[in-house]
């Protein structure tokens, strides 16, 4: 077993997921078979190579400090499912 | 005339001639959707209205003789690209109500180029599949066999080309998302270097990998897509700055003197016998234009799925967190306080397969499994990047077949995960070394199902791609079907 129904529900709140009962245990299954999938990385020695996090080499991007246009406040509020004024709306936060 | 079968070249020449008009080839397109999407089920959406006036401002363009690449040629969009004022939804629930105040940058370097906008293709949710089936709106069906997938994740965008309902279309590509749902759709569809296009306005799925690209019904079609779609972005942090030769230059030449790798490790038990043949034909066939094919090995290609399944769902769970109901798309209702409303809204919002991904995504970063996971990928990844430098000492292109199999049943592989990802097998390896791909097509199966043939090139080789698939294709003389729909 690779990974437990209980890591399965901690992970799913690290990821911020509800899951209902029946998807835990199909997940917990599906997960294991993946991950012994994975293990067969542990066939090759890794110890000394670099790992590669991007296949093109790029360094940092940078521009001009200059002010250009974005597209503001109304836009940005357009998608927003609960708005109050110019500000997103949420359930309280403490109690 | 039926305007939607022909390509943007034929199209274009018949423009300037004055024997089409851009109106007359956008209804041609529509009343082919009329006819066959109820079936095929390739668009998210339709755009006509907007296509409509957009042909007829084309028309007045014309008139005045101002004609550009793509005045006239009715496209659709991947709906992962965002399009000002148009839902885009990633096929996901998630962002069933989102409109993009944006456009993404190859969207408006198509409508600079004069291209009318169909609609927006459907998709696995998220671009996390290989079938079309996990889009949120109902699976597209393979234009050749509707009982059948028409790959994926763009499977919308393969399919709207294979039925003419389009001319051509947009797809992403993050482990075969262009390239499997192009063979298994009998078009060609190709994946650029990594930073080659701008992915500004793509949502994103695993940024490290993912990269826009066209489907066409020809090569010559590829090229001029590509002169639209390539170039530097500031928009884009990611994107390269580097001269953009004439892709359309490398069509029609020749291949004589070429090395064409044939990799052992791609041609391994499970693959289907009809693949095999289709394949060893297409070598034939490049032997017998001038170029000459040589045993190559990728030691690491039986490791890319596993890498893939690391890093892909790992930079999926990190690009996901911005779905959260504060700010656009879904929100749960009925809750109380934030933490509940995060993961009410996510776990109702996110699909399975969406939800396995980020599950398996956070798990590798998590304390105490990211030495195991995450960053053992990373380093098996960099042996398979070293694996192609390797392999383009000894030749020009590499050449493979694309799938193993050619199109699956709608629900064969719903079930078992492992399986619907090994289906990626021989396409994930170019998105891990940031390396351009390309499928052609290479024949079809005894059922008459499309069959395709993969070439991968060193970066920004895409010119060599689009000159190895033009000799190809010009020497192949693939008998042109239709699918009878």
């Amino acid at each position: 077993m690779k990974i437990s129904p209980q890591e399965v529900e901690y992970v799913a709140h690290l990821a911020r997921l509800e899951l209902a009962e029946e998807e835990k245990g199909k997940l917990t299954a599906q997960l294991n078979n993946i991950l012994i999938y994975i293990d067969k990385l542990n066939e090759l020695d890794t110890g000394s190579v670099t790992p590669l996090s991007h296949a093109i080499a790029v360094t940092n991007a940078f521009r001009e400090d200059t002010v250009e246009d974005s597209i503001g406040t109304e836009s940005s509020l357009a998608n927003a499912p609960d708005i109050r004024g110019d500000f997103f709306r949420v359930p309280k936060v403490i109690d | 005339m039926h305007f939607n079968q022909l390509t943007i070249h034929e199209l274009q020449k018949k423009i300037k001639e004055g024997s089409a008009t851009a109106t007359q080839i956008t209804e041609s397109v529509f009343s082919r959707i009329d006819a066959v999407e109820e079936r095929v089920h390739s668009y998210i959406r339709l755009m006509k209205e907007g296509a409509l006036a957009d042909a007829a401002k084309a028309d007045e363009d014309i008139q005045k003789g101002d004609i550009k690449p793509l005045t006239g040629i009715p496209v659709a969009l991947k709906d992962i690209l965002c399009t000002k004022g148009t839902l885009t939804t990633c096929g996901s629930r998630i962002l069933h109500n989102f409109i993009p105040p944006y456009n993404a940058t190859v969207v408006e370097k198509l409508k600079a180029a004069g291209a009318i906008f169909v609609g927006k293709a459907n998709m696995d949710e998220f671009a996390m599949g290989s079938s079309t089936e996990t889009s949120c709106f109902g699976p597209t069906r393979n234009p050749w066999d509707l009982e059948r997938i028409p790959g994926g994740s763009s499977g919308g965008s393969a399919a709207a080309v294979a039925a003419d309902e389009c001319i051509a279309s947009l797809g992403s590509d993050t482990g075969g998302s262009i390239r499997q749902p192009a063979a298994l759709c009998g078009v060609i569809g190709m994946k650029p270097t990594y930073g080659r296009v701008s992915r500004f306005g793509l949502i994103a799925f695993a940024s490290s990998l993912d990269q826009i690209g066209p489907f066409t019904k020809d090569v010559e079609d590829c090229a001029i897509m590509m002169n639209v779609l390539a170039g530097y972005d500031p928009k884009e942090s990611t994107s390269v700055d580097m001269a953009v030769p004439d892709y359309r230059e490398f069509v029609g030449r020749d291949i004589k003197g070429w090395k064409i790798g044939i990799p052992k490790e791609y041609f391994i038990e499970g693959i289907d016998p009809e693949v095999t043949a289709a394949i060893k034909k297409a070598i034939s066939v490049i032997e017998q234009s001038g170029g000459q094919c040589v045993d190559i090995s990728l030691p690491h290609t039986q490791y890319c799925v596993a890498v893939y399944y690391i890093i892909a769902p790992a930079e999926a769970s990190s690009n996901l967190a911005r779905y959260d109901g504060v700010r656009y798309g879904f929100r749960a209702t009925d809750v109380r306080e934030l933490l509940e409303m995060y993961k009410k809204s996510r776990g109702q919002g996110f699909g399975a397969e969406v939800k396995r991904r980020v599950m398996i995504g956070t798990y590798a970063l998590s304390a105490g499994y990211y030495d195991a996971y995450y960053k053992k990928g990373s380093q098996v990844r960099a042996l398979i990047k070293k694996d192609f430098e390797e392999a383009f000492k000894q030749c020009d292109v590499i050449l493979t077949p694309t799938t193993p199999t050619p199109a699956f049943k709608i629900g064969e592989k719903t079930d078992d995960p492992l399986q619907m990802y090994l289906s990626d097998v021989f396409t994930i390896s170019a998105n891990l070394a940031g390396i351009p791909g390309v499928s052609v097509p290479c024949g079809y199966s005894s059922g008459g199902l499309p069959i395709g043939l993969q070439f991968l090139a060193g970066h920004f080789e895409e010119g060599k791609l689009i000159q190895v698939s033009s000799a190809y294709e010009t020497n192949a003389k693939i008998e042109k079907r239709r699918p009878a729909l």
